[in-house]
């Protein structure tokens, strides 16, 4: 596990005077060729300990073969209440898909 | 930002068809007859099985009243591999003797009982448990990553997989001994006396006797892990600047059936249901 | 949990509009059943019962891991140990997945654990019985994460996203829990004379507080309705409760042992099951704190929150001087 071991140099600062151990956010990879996928969050007092609680805790039946956690507070997210101009310039752009193109239809091997 | 395990290290637990043998497949393999330990390997077996019982029993007090809730889940995840340890050991043990794993478990006298002291002493603190546990983990991990090249084809295989859980064992306990040594004053004050109350056990693992010697190549020679017992220990206490405690050691007995105050409450608890139903299923 | 990126301070006449556009996003979302995410802006009382009912689940989880703690260390074969443990440690797994989703509503767990240690907090009353025999085990597993089950079930499809999908990860685990009580209680049925009688008697103790896990009768029910309207719940409690009756009826044959209600009955003209009357009192006795175990349960839990703190405080430091440390490397 030697790559657990550098991972105090990114451990976020937990304020001052505060003992509440800060929230992770868990990625795991259920099978080589699989991308990471989200499963869940849980406190931990640095990166090193919340990679072994999210194996004891997400992993219990076989889910995964590689884990990532993620200090919560370091997830930029996109503005929901931006969702309309954020997210509509795709609508409309059915080029980008294959199946907008229906007159190559029935052609073998396009 | 992100830090990961590489696919291989994080299956340690990891249970696929073909390398991971499971009490149930070795209770069959001895009741059709395909695995009947030899006397002194039973008796050897008996030695491993009640080691891991006996902690299984004290760490599963643990659940439910863990510092944090993580903690919980992962001393449980700890206790549960033991369990599974003590189960395939005692199930081959008993092949010697045409009894079962709880016929074993439940149904022996404390003098009958195998375990070294460290394994039954009382939980104490987290510090004390953890302590205990990190001690536990610097024994079996060598003993099993050795065993696993055993001439008896079973012991090896039981170790094959014990050997890879008791790697996670030794992982948590030191990175806890890390932390309370380095956390707080009052966590530095609880490890080092955690440390002190658990050392005198540390001698009985490492004691040889006629068994041991007898068994040759189907074992392993107990004496013959205490130097990377010590090396382990050191480069975890140099880091954590931790003394070795200068405790001297105790009698000890266990593997002779002498064990401590604490073991006769400890079966008494564990053994009470079962012996009220002597011979019932559950 | 991600902080988003936001623009500048807004107005209150701005902030007004804004809600009122979230409001009708909200309505719409719910309208055509589709899921609220974390940062969607949400009704304020959608937000507090949501925070209430997963908080409350999470401490079910966490509370309900006592009464079979209490029998880990005796259970009477290593098969029954490893499972009783592994689905004790399982509710604590269910927990933490709960909190996390409350968390994601802007209360932190330490709130959550604060109020719950102080005795603010509601839980499952179910969890304040005691379990003086091996054969609760079995109950347990039968009775009460059966009824849980069939309440967590159309959970996975409440309207809060992260609600749903840790219910979808509690009701996967827990299919193993109801089938490990009834196998149990099958066992001990089938035993001595007094090994059935155990099994009998946690039955008869289990069936009436199993059933009033459902929550009080509809028409007694305070937060059903908006529950109901939000796409939280999907069924009634007594919809639910009716569902339950049926399925035990037809189990129990196979344990060969009774339910202890002679009521019980398919109603031809409602469709439902039929069951005696349950003791409401006692309910609302035992939710208010006065059940046999109330005091016992939140004792160990602030015990062990309490003696954990140093724990966590060392951790904590720890995590501080490290930080500290590493900061110094990359600055020489």
């Amino acid at each position: 596990m030697n790559e657990q071991d550098k991972a105090s140099s990114t451990t976020p600062a937990p304020e001052p005077g505060a003992h509440r151990w800060p929230l992770w956010e868990v990625f795991v990879r259920s099978n080589r060729g699989l991308s990471h996928v989200h499963a869940g969050s849980l406190h931990a007092p640095d990166a090193s300990m919340a990679l072994r609680n999210a194996r004891d805790l997400y992993t219990r039946r076989n889910e995964g073969v590689s884990i990532w956690v993620v200090p919560a507070d370091a997830i930029a997210a996109s503005d929901p209440d931006a969702k309309g101009a954020f997210f509509e310039s795709p609508q409309g752009k059915d080029y980008r898909h294959a199946t907008y193109y229906t007159k190559s239809e029935g052609v073998k091997h396009l | 930002m992100t830090q990961s395990v590489g696919d291989s290290s994080a299956s340690a637990t990891r249970i696929t068809p073909g390398n991971a043998l499971r009490p149930e497949d070795i209770a069959q393999a001895t009741r059709q007859g395909a695995a009947k330990a030899s006397e002194d390997v039973a008796e050897y077996a008996l030695r491993l099985g009640d080691d891991a019982l006996i902690l299984a029993q004290r760490l599963s007090h643990w659940i439910s009243r863990a510092p944090e809730l993580e903690e919980d889940v992962a001393l449980g995840n700890i206790a549960l591999d033991q369990l599974g340890h003590a189960r395939s050991f005692l199930s081959y043990a008993g092949s010697a003797w045409g009894k079962s794993e709880d016929d074993l478990a439940y149904f022996r006298r404390e003098p009958e009982f195998r375990s070294a002291h460290l394994f039954e002493q009382p939980n104490g603190d987290f510090a004390a448990t953890i302590a205990r546990q990190f001690i536990v983990a610097n024994y079996q991990f060598p003993l099993y990553r050795e065993l696993t090249r055993s001439s008896d084809p079973m012991l090896a295989a039981i170790a094959a997989k014990a050997v890879k859980e008791v790697d996670y064992h030794l992982d948590h306990s030191t990175q806890w001994v890390l932390r309370l040594a380095g956390g707080t004053q009052e966590s530095r004050r609880r490890i080092i006396a955690g440390f002190k109350l658990m050392w005198p056990c540390v001698g009985e693992l490492f004691e040889d006797d006629e068994l041991t010697a007898r068994l040759g190549d189907a074992g392993v020679v107990p004496s013959s892990l205490r130097a990377e017992f010590d090396r382990g220990v050191a480069d975890v206490f140099t880091e954590a600047e931790l003394d070795v405690p200068a405790s001297p050691p105790a009698t000890g007995g266990g593997r002779h059936g002498r064990h401590s105050e604490h073991m006769g409450y400890l079966l008494a608890e564990m053994q009470v249901l079962a012996r009220e139903f002597p011979g019932a299923s559950w | 949990m991600a902080q988003n990126v936001q623009s500048g301070g807004v107005s209150t006449h701005e902030q007004s509009e804004l809600d009122a556009a979230g409001a009708e996003n909200f309505d719409a979302i719910i309208a055509r059943d589709s899921r609220i995410e974390p940062r969607d802006w949400m009704p304020e009382a959608y937000r507090r019962s949501l925070v209430r009912q997963i908080s409350q689940h999470a401490h079910s989880e966490i509370i309900g891991m006592q009464p079979e703690a209490n029998w880990i260390t005796r259970a009477p074969s290593l098969k029954r140990k490893s499972i009783l443990m592994a689905k004790v440690q399982d509710e604590a797994g269910h927990g933490l997945y709960l909190y996390s989703a409350a968390e994601t509503l802007g209360t932190s767990r330490d709130e959550m654990m604060d109020a719950l240690v102080a005795g603010k907090a509601r839980y499952s009353s179910i969890f304040n019985y005691p379990t003086p025999t091996w054969a609760d085990m079995g109950a347990i597993g039968w009775m009460v994460d059966g009824a849980a089950i069939c309440n967590q079930v159309p959970l996975c499809r409440a309207s809060y996203g992260p609600y749903g999908r840790a219910m979808v990860r509690v009701c996967k685990e827990e299919s193993f829990h109801q089938r490990q009580g009834f196998e149990i209680l099958l066992e001990l049925a089938n035993g001595t004379p007094e090994q059935k009688e155990m099994a009998q008697d946690a039955v008869n103790r289990w069936y009436a507080p199993s059933l009033m896990m459902f929550g009080p009768p509809d028409d007694d029910s305070p937060n059903s309705k908006q529950s109901m309207a939000w796409n939280i719940k999907r069924f009634s409690n007594d919809e639910l409760r009716s569902r339950f009756v049926g399925m035990m009826v037809e189990q129990v044959k196979v344990l060969g042992l009774t339910l202890p209600d002679t009521q019980i009955r398919f109603n031809e003209a409602t469709k439902k099951w039929d069951h005696a009357p349950l003791d409401w009192e006692e309910f609302k006795e035992v939710l208010a704190g006065r059940g046999p175990c109330n005091a016992q349960r939140l004792e160990r839990r602030r015990s062990a929150h309490e003696e954990g703190a140093w724990v966590r405080e060392a951790a904590t430091a720890y995590a501080e001087k490290q930080a500290a440390k590493n900061a110094q490397k990359v600055a020489a």
